[in-house]
């Protein structure tokens, strides 16, 4: 049995094939293997969120799955979703919210964010707080941060009528 | 933390995963969504020699109704079941259950199935399948089996689950008319694991409770089941006192054991809260 798996995977458009170790989370292979090293790594067993990445669309820990499992998949990190513009208001936000001190936090924060700006524009400050229960802020307190979202939700809801 | 080193295969059919389980043994673990699996691993609690990862079973997955039942597949994602709408009309117990599971991220990865095998004292599902008499469908070499949710459930992470053995997925019949559900806990954080939840379930028919089940969850090793309480509501029109008698009876039913959230006595007075809500709500709920 295999301790050592080739897997091929599309990471922010770019199809690629690696060698694996089974063991290997998917964020330390993002960090490690590839240099995407705006994926965080905290608690590495999925209460923190500084790991959050999205893998065939849907947000998940990093930390709890591996890189074999992400064969065939495509993986979106912070850097692919920066480059592509798609969270260009959400980042703006943060910046006049002052939804950010240290950084850590703040590309798993962007993207579990950003899953909730596309699926609900209309989320309550009640619901924001709710979707980025599972992202853990040592600095800002939250306050600004849920502003930061609510000005980018509130942004989107406008386009859309 | 780093897990120990592991082997790794992505069988594609039940036969493989048996003769893999037969081959292995003690030393083998399934992998559905990983959701609980890897943190321990990470934290080294567990250091197994292979992991079957279960995900390429795509059979397991699904949500599908049959006339009077509703089968739950073990590989359904948490997500899947949130937004279904099956499950919204047929079981809204679990899809109030469901939201409570930890975090978005969380359910996007994790499993009905995996779930149900972890048994986690203070988890949801565990006290829903209970609640609502479903039936877990499990197999191995040997064939399938049935197993009453209620006797699936056997101790602190321990269940009916024998060595060899996976679990399919949950068979539930529709909630039928006149019945009704409600599910409430108490946690600290929003997606925390639940300081002490109630999955209820019953017969309302005016101020009137039958056929009640009250599945408390986190107040024990495993779902524990409210008889006392549940008698002291049934037995006549609900009161602002029955419902008092009740959760006065639940000290009959429930003996919560101390935990980082509080001492027994604690437990037992959030519990009586709880009990309070949900009774409310179950009456008061336009049906
Ligand atoms: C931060 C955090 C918060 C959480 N909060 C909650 C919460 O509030 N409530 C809650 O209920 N859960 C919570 N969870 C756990 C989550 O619900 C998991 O999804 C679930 O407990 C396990 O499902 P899984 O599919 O991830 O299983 P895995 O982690 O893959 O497996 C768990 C165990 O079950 C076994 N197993 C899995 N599938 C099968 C099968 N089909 N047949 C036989 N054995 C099987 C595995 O071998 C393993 O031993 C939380 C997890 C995290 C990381
Ligand atoms: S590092 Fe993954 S959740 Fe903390
Ligand atoms: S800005 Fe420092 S942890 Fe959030």
């Amino acid at each position: 049995m295999e301790t050592t798996i080739e897997i091929t995977l599309t990471v922010n458009g770019e199809r690629l094939t690696r060698r694996v170790a089974a063991r290997q989370h998917l964020v330390d292979f993002l960090r490690d293997e590839l240099e995407l090293t705006g994926s965080h790594a905290g608690c590495e067993h999925g209460v923190c969120g500084a790991c959050t990445l999205r893998v065939d669309g849907e947000i998940v820990r990093g930390c709890l799955m591996l890189a074999v499992q992400a064969d065939g998949a495509r993986v979106d990190t912070i850097e692919g979703l920066s480059d592509s513009g798609e969270i260009v208001e959400l980042q703006r936000a943060f910046v006049e919210r002052n939804a950010l001190q240290c950084g850590f936090c703040t590309p798993g924060m962007l993207i579990a964010a950003a899953d909730l700006v596309a699926r609900k524009p209309a989320a309550t400050r009640e619901e924001i707080r709710e979707h980025l229960s599972g992202n853990f802020c040592r600095c800002t307190g939250y306050h600004a941060i849920v502003d930061a979202v609510e000005t980018a939700c509130r942004a989107r809801a406008g386009r859309k009528k | 933390m780093k897990p120990s080193p592991f082997a790794y295969t992505k069988p594609s059919s039940l036969d493989q995963v048996f003769e893999l389980l037969a081959a292995h043994g003690e030393g083998a673990k399934l992998l559905a969504g990983g959701q609980s699996l890897i943190p321990t691993l990470n934290l080294r609690l567990s250091s197994p020699s292979l992991l079957i990862d279960i995900n390429g079973l795509g059979q397991l997955s699904g949500i599908a109704v049959k006339g009077e039942t509703i089968h739950i597949g073990a590989l359904t994602r948490h997500s899947a079941v949130e937004r279904s709408p099956e499950i919204a009309r047929h079981l809204p117990l679990v899809a109030q259950a469901v939201r409570h599971i930890g975090h978005a991220a969380i359910r996007n990865r994790g499993t009905f199935g995996g779930s149900l095998a972890f048994a986690d004292p203070a988890a949801e599902l565990p006290a829903c399948t209970v609640a609502l008499g479903a039936t877990l469908i499990l197999a191995s070499r040997a064939g399938r089996r049935r197993v009453a949710a209620r006797n699936f459930f056997q101790g602190l992470y321990a269940t009916d689950l024998q060595a060899g053995e996976i679990l399919l997925g949950a068979e539930f019949p529709v909630q039928a008319s006149g019945y009704r559900s409600h599910f409430a806990e108490l946690a600290r954080r929003h997606g925390d694991y639940a300081m002490v939840g109630l999955a209820a379930h019953g017969r309302v028919s005016g101020e009137k409770l039958s056929d009640l089940r009250l599945v408390f969850f986190g107040v024990g090793t495993k779902p524990v089941m409210a008889v006392s309480a549940a008698r002291v509501l049934e037995t006549q029109a609900v009161t602002n006192a029955s419902i008092a008698g009740a959760t006065a009876a639940l000290a009959d039913d429930l003996d919560p054991p101390a935990d980082l959230n509080g001492s027994g006595a604690t437990k037992l007075h959030l519990a009586r809260v709880l009990l309070g809500r949900v009774v409310q709500a179950m009456l008061s709920e336009n049906a």
